[in-house]
């Protein structure tokens, strides 16, 4: 540290008292006896490395009593001419070590506060957690991904109950109650039989009383719970999920229904997606197709996967919800979320689906 | 249907090398869904041997072994398999002749099963290769012997490959055959679809024979004095007769293969030809013994209580609605279902005659089901056969009794055809391009049409369509659309996406329903979804009605000391008709018992710590109320409003619920961590977190519920604003009328389930833990209170004044009431009032509590002094002690 020199004087006395006994030719305030005091005082700076210590120094060095001090008392006898060189000698000095002090007391500050911070460290890896994980069911989820797919163009989300009148589940839907598809669907009776109460075996009824409740064109997608007669294995379940669309408007064509499927499987399953449509039978669609889906990351690699039942809505179903067929035309589709679950998560057994081992749905925790 | 390729090829060109995935995809392409494949799983060398000579060898064991010296192949050749031409073969069968031909399988051939032959050391001598009886080659049921060539008709050189020769080369696909496709059980169905599939052309084989008319008439009678839903029972009847057949005629191999691959076993050669025919044309037909009718045939219903021995030997009560075939002696058919034991084709038949009728769809149906008789017959009728072909396939019969039975045919016969004539339907120009959305070419309409056997006429451009007697199920304008599309293929039909109005977006119930299921999940419960299947003991333990509703304000504080239900309550509930699990056979009305099962099922598998909840329907009918509807509205039309009201009304109330189940550890043990059990207060925590997903203030009083502990059961309570709570014309998800009481209060308070822990012994029977939490919310009666019609308090930023109070009151006193008090009293000063502590023991008297609260008070625009905010507290603990008798506590 340089500390300005005026005026410029050989010699260095070591202690300034010294320079005060001696008077005569030295100048009642020497350079030398400031730049000693300094350079002990930055030399002692640098050498404390607590807070404590620091504290001492500041004490020894830039207290009432420390050399600067005193040099600083003797101000009042420097001659007039003098006290300008004088007290900036003085000042500049003092003003350098009280410097050096703020700088090594940060400097101490910031180390100690380093090191406590340091003693505290814990084994992140081991934090208790005061909660646990849940988990929602994919099933769930990816019915409620199916959902949003056609909210987002507009359609909306209808219901209906679980245990339904057969008027819902079959006549309504074109199902004539000698007709072979009737009596193929394993339907789960109440009693009394003779009241015509059934789990429902698919979301169709929801189709009839969505278009039963609203006005025209009905643009709904409809997800829930269905009941059929299978025991429960690798690939069956009694109790199973659907998600049933139907669009009723004039002009709506078997070309819109391939859109929809299209966009929804894209939607669902990626842009490489593809919707095969198949000739097939429904009581309730006039015509019928089998919906067949493909997806080149599919489990088991590419390949065509049978996912569910589409077509025109039948003339019958619309005369059933007083809809005139001549003038309203619209499609309806029904897929398996269970199905879709299975070969888009290379889920090999339906059990565990339904068994609730937490296990499961945790793999999947809040989001498919 | 099951479709053996040879037979397939008789009707349509297959190509060389067609293999069964070659046909499966093409009738895929054309609506036959694809089932199986079906082969006699055989690989030679098999072939046809000679019995040189044998030796019985009678053995410890008592039975004869024949060491038989077989010729396999001519002269000194090798034979196929690379052995000499005479084999050495055990054979344990004695129904052969020194000179008979009988199928050797030799080493390396392979039976089904899968059964390798191989030479093998056996009662004493090395058999090298073996003698096959029918059911050993897949032919059939027969094992009384070894096959003889002789007895199928067959005398083919020594040596000749014997797969080919049995039809044991042949294979089968079988495809499902929808309900609207009747005719494709049958070959020619399926060969007319193969053509649609891959254009090659199509030989019918009901326009093949000349149906010789019978001359002399035999008496048939159609009397149906009941027709089901106005159609009468028998629109065809034609019989033909054969006469002179030999009843010892062996049915001819290639018969007897294809009759395997169809799933038919073969019986006698007149069953075999009957059954033969019908799959190749897909009428069903029935043979009679000629000479065990009685008179002449009338077909009637049955009368009631009136009994009826079919072929299995079966003697059956019938059904007035029940068709039947009759002769003078009585019943000798159940029309389409089953013929009778008296009129039998037996061993001694030689003169037979051949019934090809059409029997209505729907009447055979019930009978079939009603009889529990499902048979091949039924099958057709059930889905509707070819009026026209019965006559055609009659003289098939006749034929081939003819050419394979030797038998004459007889002119004696009848044809009743009251069938109706199909009826043309109108399909106007564009109607199939418009709604399948391609604009098909006039030719690709009227090729497409054709080509499934319509006939058409043209009009002004539109086509008059009369559809093939083989199709009932064309009955409209949009069937033959769908034909169109078909024919010309559904791969050709475009994407279009369509545009829907505007939508609404998810309604506010469904919106709460997955921030439930959300907030549940965050909050470390794992979403299952159980089956709804209960016993009615579940039932009745957890099936709780809803208390009534209780006013807001009143007191609760005397519930605790209720004496708990001990008897479980008979709870109304729904009984599944057709359970697939008898244990389990009644609908749920309450989400827990299912719950409860799960929990029970991981923890025995290990996981300990179980938190688990499903949102879903419960189904709780109501006393007294007659639900469904005995007589339906018809299909097809609008019902009335009142039938459509009646329809709703009949509907069991299905309340949307959410139910939590927790056990073991909420918080496990870990470092610096102790345990923390899961108990009456995580299942209170829930619920505190349904309501806040919600939005709705829940109420907890303490309460009463027959399966929960007495002193730890929470009942939960929402205010129900003054508008009555409608029920939607959808019963999910709100709330059934009956359950909201009406409320002449403009508040009132409306219960919505319980939360705490389960009565230990109910826990027992579950096989969990004593402690087990439990919460059951009313999630439909929740969210009807949940409008989201937040009125925003204004945020007061002047600084805040904390205080704390300690009040003495009775142990009864619940903390939630004396709460409400201060903050009552308290008034609007007070920001939040938080329970810090419940101190009980040295310094308070036995029966008292100590509560402690911390309160801050906070001022609207400017400070509170600390005069202000304790004059505040002050009247706070002032109503505490008015109401609950509270004490300040210095």
């Amino acid at each position: 540290m340089s500390v300005p020199s005026v005026p410029p004087e050989p010699t260095t006395p070591s202690d300034p008292a010294d320079a005060i006994a001696s008077g005569a030719a030295e100048p009642l305030i020497s350079e030398a006896a400031v730049n000693a005091a300094v350079d002990a005082a930055l030399t002692a700076i640098a050498t404390a490395d607590t807070t404590a210590a620091l504290r001492l120094v500041r004490s020894e060095h830039a207290g009432e009593s420390s050399p600067l001090s005193k040099l600083n008392a003797l101000m009042r006898s420097v001659p007039g001419n003098q006290k300008a060189a004088a007290g900036k000698l003085v000042g500049q000095a003092r003003g350098a070590v009280t410097k050096a002090l703020t700088a090594r007391e940060n400097d101490i500050g910031s180390a100690e506060a380093a090191a406590r911070l340091l003693a505290e460290t814990v084994d992140v890896t081991a934090a208790a957690s005061t909660w646990k994980p849940g988990a929602r069911h994919p099933i769930s989820l990816l019915s409620e991904r199916a959902a949003d797919v056609f909210v987002a163009m507009g359609w909306e989300v209808a219901e209906g109950p679980e245990l339904e009148n057969e008027w819902f589940n079959f006549d309504g839907l074109n199902f004539d109650e000698d007709h072979p598809a009737r009596a193929m669907q394993d339907t789960f009776f109440v009693e009394p039989t003779d009241a015509h109460l059934v789990l429902r075996t698919q979301t169709s009824p929801v189709q009839l009383r969505a278009l039963l409740s609203r006005e025209l064109p009905v643009y709904v997608v409809a997800p829930g719970r269905v009941f059929r007669t299978d025991e429960l294995d690798a690939t069956h379940t009694p109790v199973f999920h659907q998600i049933e669309g139907i669009a009723i408007d004039k002009g709506l064509t078997m070309a819109n229904l391939r859109g929809t499927l299209d966009h929804f499987v894209q939607a669902l399953f990626g842009p490489d997606a593809k919707v095969r449509l198949r000739p097939n039978y429904f009581p309730f669609t006039e015509p019928s197709a089998e919906l067949d889906v493909w997806h080149p990351t599919f489990k088991d690699g590419a390949r065509w996967i049978e996912w569910g039942g589409c077509g025109m809505v039948h003339a019958n179903v619309l005369r059933s919800a007083g809809i005139d067929p001549e003038v309203y035309s619209g499609f309806a589709f029904g897929v398996g979320v269970e199905r879709a679950v299975m070969f888009r998560n290379d889920v090999k057994d339906m059990r565990d689906m339904v068994e609730g081992d937490i296990r499961f749905s945790q793999q999947y925790g809040m989001t498919v | 249907m099951r479709v053996p390729l040879s037979w397939l090829g008789e009707f349509v060109d297959l190509a060389p090398g067609t293999t069964p995935e070659d046909v499966h995809a093409a009738l895929v392409s054309v609506g036959l869904e694809e089932e199986d494949i079906h082969r006699f799983d055989v690989s030679g060398p098999i072939v046809v041997g000679e019995v040189l000579d044998f030796v019985g060898e009678e053995q410890t064991n008592g039975k004869t072994i024949n060491w038989c010296q077989v010729r396999v192949a001519p002269g000194d050749e090798l034979a196929a398999d690379g052995g000499p031409a005479i084999h050495g073969i055990i054979c344990g069968a004695h129904n052969f002749a020194v000179g008979d031909k009988v199928v050797v399988t030799l080493p390396g051939a392979s039976l089904p099963g899968p059964f390798p032959i191989a030479a093998r050391k056996t009662y004493g001598h090395v058999s090298d290769g073996m003698i096959a009886s029918a059911r050993e080659l897949g032919l059939g049921d027969e094992h009384d012997g070894i096959l003889l060539l002789a007895s199928l008709g067959i005398d083919a050189p020594v040596g000749t490959d014997a797969i080919p020769l049995l039809g044991l080369d042949d294979s089968a696909v079988e495809i499902n055959v929808t309900p609207d496709r009747g005719y494709a059980f049958s070959i020619r169905g399926v060969a007319r679809e193969y053509s649609h599939a891959t254009g090659v052309p199509f030989r019918d084989p009901a326009l093949a024979p000349t149906v010789v008319a019978p001359v002399t008439r035999f008496p048939v009678t159609v009397d149906d004095q009941a027709p089901i839903r106005d159609r009468t029972g028998a629109s065809v009847f034609v019989t033909r007769v054969v006469r002179g057949v030999d009843p010892t005629r062996p049915t001819p191999a290639w018969m007897i293969a294809r009759l395997g691959l169809v799933g038919i076993r073969s019986i006698s050669l007149v069953v075999d030809v009957t059954n033969y025919v019908m799959f190749e044309l897909g009428q069903p037909l029935h043979g009679y013994d000629l000479d065990k009718l009685t008179g002449g045939i009338i077909v009637r219903r049955a009368t009631a209580g009136e009994k009826f021995t079919t072929l299995d030997a079966v003697t059956r009560t019938l059904d007035v609605e029940d068709l039947l075939i009759t002769d003078e002696s009585g019943p000798i058919g159940l029309a389409g279902v089953m013929g009778g034991a008296s009129t039998e084709i037996s061993a001694q038949t030689v003169n037979v005659l051949v019934e090809a009728a059409n029997f209505d769809p729907v009447s055979i149906a019930r009978s079939a089901r009603r009889h529990k008789l499902p048979s091949e017959a039924s099958k057709r009728f059930e889905r509707g056969v070819d009026p026209r072909v019965a006559a055609v396939a009659a003289e098939r019969v006749v034929q081939l009794l003819v050419d394979l039975a030797g038998g004459v045919a007889d002119d004696l016969g009848s044809v009743y055809d009251e069938a109706p004539v199909p009826q043309p339907i109108l399909l106007p120009t564009g109607f199939v391009s418009g709604l399948i959305g391609l604009a098909y070419t006039g030719d690709e309409v009227r090729d497409a049409l054709v080509d499934v056997g319509a006939s058409l006429i043209e009009s002004d451009g539109d086509l008059q369509v009369t559809p093939p007697s083989w199709r009932p199920d064309l009955t409209d304008k949009w069937t033959l659309a769908e034909e169109v599309a078909r024919i010309v293929g559904y791969d050709r039909i475009p994407s279009v996406l369509p545009v829907a109005p505007p939508g609404r977006g998810l309604t506010r119930m469904q919106t709460l329903r997955r921030t439930v299921a959300q907030t549940l999940a965050a909050t470390g419960h794992t979403e299952v979804l159980t089956y709804p299947f209960v016993s009615e003991r579940a039932n009745n333990a957890f099936g709780v009605t809803v208390s009534p509703a209780v006013s807001a304000g009143a007191s609760t504080a005397d519930a605790a000391s209720a004496v708990p239900t001990s008897v479980p309550m008979s709870v109304p509930q729904i009984k599944v008709a057709n359970p697939l699990d008898s244990e389990a056979p009644f609908l749920r009305t309450s989400m827990l018992p299912g719950l409860l099962q799960i929990a029970h099922r991981n923890r025995s598998r290990g996981l300990v710590d179980v938190a688990i909840y499903e949102q879903g329907l419960v189904f709780r009918p109501e006393t007294g109320v007659t639900y469904g509807m005995a007589v339906l509205p018809a299909g097809a039309a609008r019902p009335s409003a009142e039938a459509e009201a009646a329809l709703n009304a009949g509907i069991v109330p299905q309340p949307l619920m959410v139910g939590i189940v927790s056990v073991g550890n909420d918080v496990r043990h870990q470092p610096g961590q102790p345990a923390v059990g899961a108990g009456w207060q995580s299942a209170l925590a829930a619920v505190q977190q349904v309501a806040l997903a919600t939005g709705v203030r829940i109420e907890v009083r303490q309460g009463q519920h027959p399966a929960m502990h007495p002193g730890r059961t929470a009942e939960l309570f929402v205010t129900v604003q003054a508008s009555p709570v409608s029920a939607s014309t959808v019963p999910v998800s709100t709330v059934p009328a009956a359950t909201v009481p009406a409320s002449t209060e403009p508040v009132s308070t409306v219960s919505v389930g319980f939360a705490g822990e389960l009565l230990p012994t109910v826990a027992d029977d579950y096989d969990l833990p004593a402690v087990v939490a439990v919460a059951e919310i009313n999630l439909g009666l929740v969210f009807a209170q949940a409008d989201g019609d937040v009125t925003v308090t204004p945020i007061r930023t002047m600084p805040a004044a904390t205080q704390d109070l300690s009040l003495v009151v009775s142990v009864s006193v619940p903390a939630a009431a004396l709460c409400a008090v201060v903050a009552e009293g308290a008034g609007d000063l007070l920001e939040s009032i938080d329970l810090v502590d419940d101190y009980r023991g040295a310094g308070v008297e036995s029966g008292q509590k100590s509560l402690t609260f911390g309160l801050r008070f906070r001022g609207e625009g400017r400070t509170l002094t600390a005069a202000e905010a304790s004059a505040a507290r002050l009247s706070g603990v002032a109503l505490a002690a008015d109401r609950f008798g509270a004490a300040l506590r210095e």
